[in-house]
């Protein structure tokens, strides 16, 4: 699957593009933050990197292959609002495993290992969609990695969760790095980039405006919208 | 006033005896529209499902004739099987006409297209939600199809009561295709017309009351169902 490439990709809302020229490639175990404001494209961006939304122009390779239904589950995504299959929590991440060609005999061990790892062990027989919103969320991630995919896309994951559910949150995301995992993690949460990013890419208005390593990004932001953003300034 | 009282009394009689006449109409009656219903589940639910995650042309021609055929009257439907089936018709040499067999064809006509339009608009709602996810999962079409109908069960069962519903009180597509023939074709709504016409009203009410029953049980089910799979901590 690596790398996982987009070129040139545009993407246009009636005659506004939301996703302008933007050239993005994710080839190493890092944790690279896409970082902006609301409505600079993000979401669109990591959705078409998925695959699941298909750019106007511009392409997006997997391993120099157009996305393809068959290697779609190597791709970890998860979403802001987390889709909890209508069964345990158990069985969601069996779910993801039998998806991914898991042999039934091993997604048990694997899936229960998975509800370990985020803190829901003692959950594992309850409803997915009976769980609370960080819980949700945390099983969204575990479900996802337990494919063992080979790169993990997060869109905005840990919005509107509590710090406790932040925490474990980014500790997975941290583990998953660790492991050998690339992850792209989409967040307009600034102090949370700072926790987090090897790597900032910086979208503003459907325009790429950074793409570096973190600690420069944050010392000197190269354009003017990206030190105001930095700066906490408000800007348009 | 004495005889409605008499007919009542003698009603509660043939149920709590377990009448074998009585026994025997409910007994096609159930056969008969299981069958049509378990038919129309096999028909309806890979239509509706299919049509609600599919995009092709006449989608929307389709859609609108299966939601128009859920309110298709039931002589229309018994009059086309009628002559279908009839001696002169294409089946005819199958000699259907009057058989239970032709109450189960008049029954699945009327009920599949309340379980396809329903399981479509299902189907479809849930399909927005879950699209992207179960993509992500690298799912194809038919798995997808598989998944949300098992992910709609209960929405799904409440439907496929509301064409059980449907079938087991439909009374003019089966006394045409049926006829409505002692100890053969006789369900408990033909039996009811039929009773009631020669001033018979003891079977009648007895039918009258264990049809309102069922159809009680029916709802009963159905909201429980629905109550059930709101909550997901029981779910």
């Amino acid at each position: 699957m690596l790398p996982l490439a987009g070129r040139n990709l545009c993407l246009m809302r009636g005659t506004r593009p939301v996703v302008d020229d933007v050239s993005v490639t994710i080839s190493r175990p890092e944790i690279a933050v896409l970082l902006g404001p609301n409505g600079a494209g993000k979401s669109l961006l990591v959705r078409m990197l998925a695959g699941l939304v298909e750019p106007d122009s511009g392409d997006v390779t997997w391993n120099g292959r157009p996305p393809d239904r068959q290697r779609a589950i190597r791709l970890g995504v998860v979403f802001h609002h987390p889709v909890m299959l209508n069964r345990t929590a158990l069985a969601n991440i069996r779910f993801a495993l039998q998806a991914a060609g898991v042999p039934r005999h091993e997604q048990r061990r694997r899936a229960t290992e998975a509800l370990v790892t985020a803190g829901l062990g003692e959950r594992a027989r309850v409803q997915a969609q009976a769980l609370s919103g960080g819980e949700q969320q945390r099983l969204a991630l575990v479900r996802a990695m337990a494919t063992s995919p080979d790169v993990l896309l997060l869109d905005e994951a840990t919005a509107n969760l509590d710090p406790g559910s932040i925490l474990a949150i980014e500790d997975l995301v941290h583990q998953a790095r660790n492991d050998g995992t690339p992850v792209l993690l989409v967040t307009h949460d600034l102090a949370q980039a700072r926790r987090l990013a090897d790597r900032i890419l910086y979208l503003h208005g459907g325009v790429l405006e950074a793409d570096s390593a973190a600690p420069p990004f944050f010392s000197t932001p190269p354009t003017r919208r990206a030190r105001a953003f930095v700066e906490g300034r408000l800007v348009a | 006033m004495q005889d409605t009282s008499d007919a009542f009394t003698e009603a509660l009689r043939l149920i709590t005896t377990l009448d074998r006449d009585l026994v025997e109409i409910i007994l096609m009656s159930l056969r008969v529209s299981l069958f049509a219903v378990l038919f129309a589940m096999l028909i309806g639910l890979p239509v509706g499902a299919t049509t609600a995650i599919s995009r092709f042309p006449g989608r929307g021609a389709l859609i609108t004739v299966m939601n128009a055929f859920m309110g298709l009257p039931p002589v229309v439907a018994g009059l086309a099987i009628y002559l279908l089936l009839s001696r002169a018709g294409p089946l005819g040499e199958w000699g259907l006409l009057y058989t239970p067999e032709a109450m189960i064809i008049a029954q699945t006509v009327l009920v599949t297209p309340i379980v396809a339009a329903l399981t479509r608009q299902v189907i479809e709602d849930l399909h927005r939600r879950y699209d992207e996810q179960l993509r992500a999962f690298g799912l194809g079409r038919g798995a997808t199809a598989i998944t949300l109908l098992w992910e709609a069960r209960f929405s799904l069962v409440t439907v496929v009561l509301a064409g059980f519903g449907r079938a087991i009180a439909e009374v003019g597509a089966v006394i045409m295709v049926g006829g409505n023939i002692n100890h053969v074709t006789r369900v408990m709504t033909t039996t009811i017309t039929l009773e009631t016409s020669r001033g018979a009203l003891d079977l009648a009410l007895g039918l009258g009351i264990v049809l309102l029953t069922i159809i009680l049980i029916i709802n009963g089910l159905a909201g429980m169902l629905n109550s059930f799979a709101r909550n997901p901590r029981l779910a």
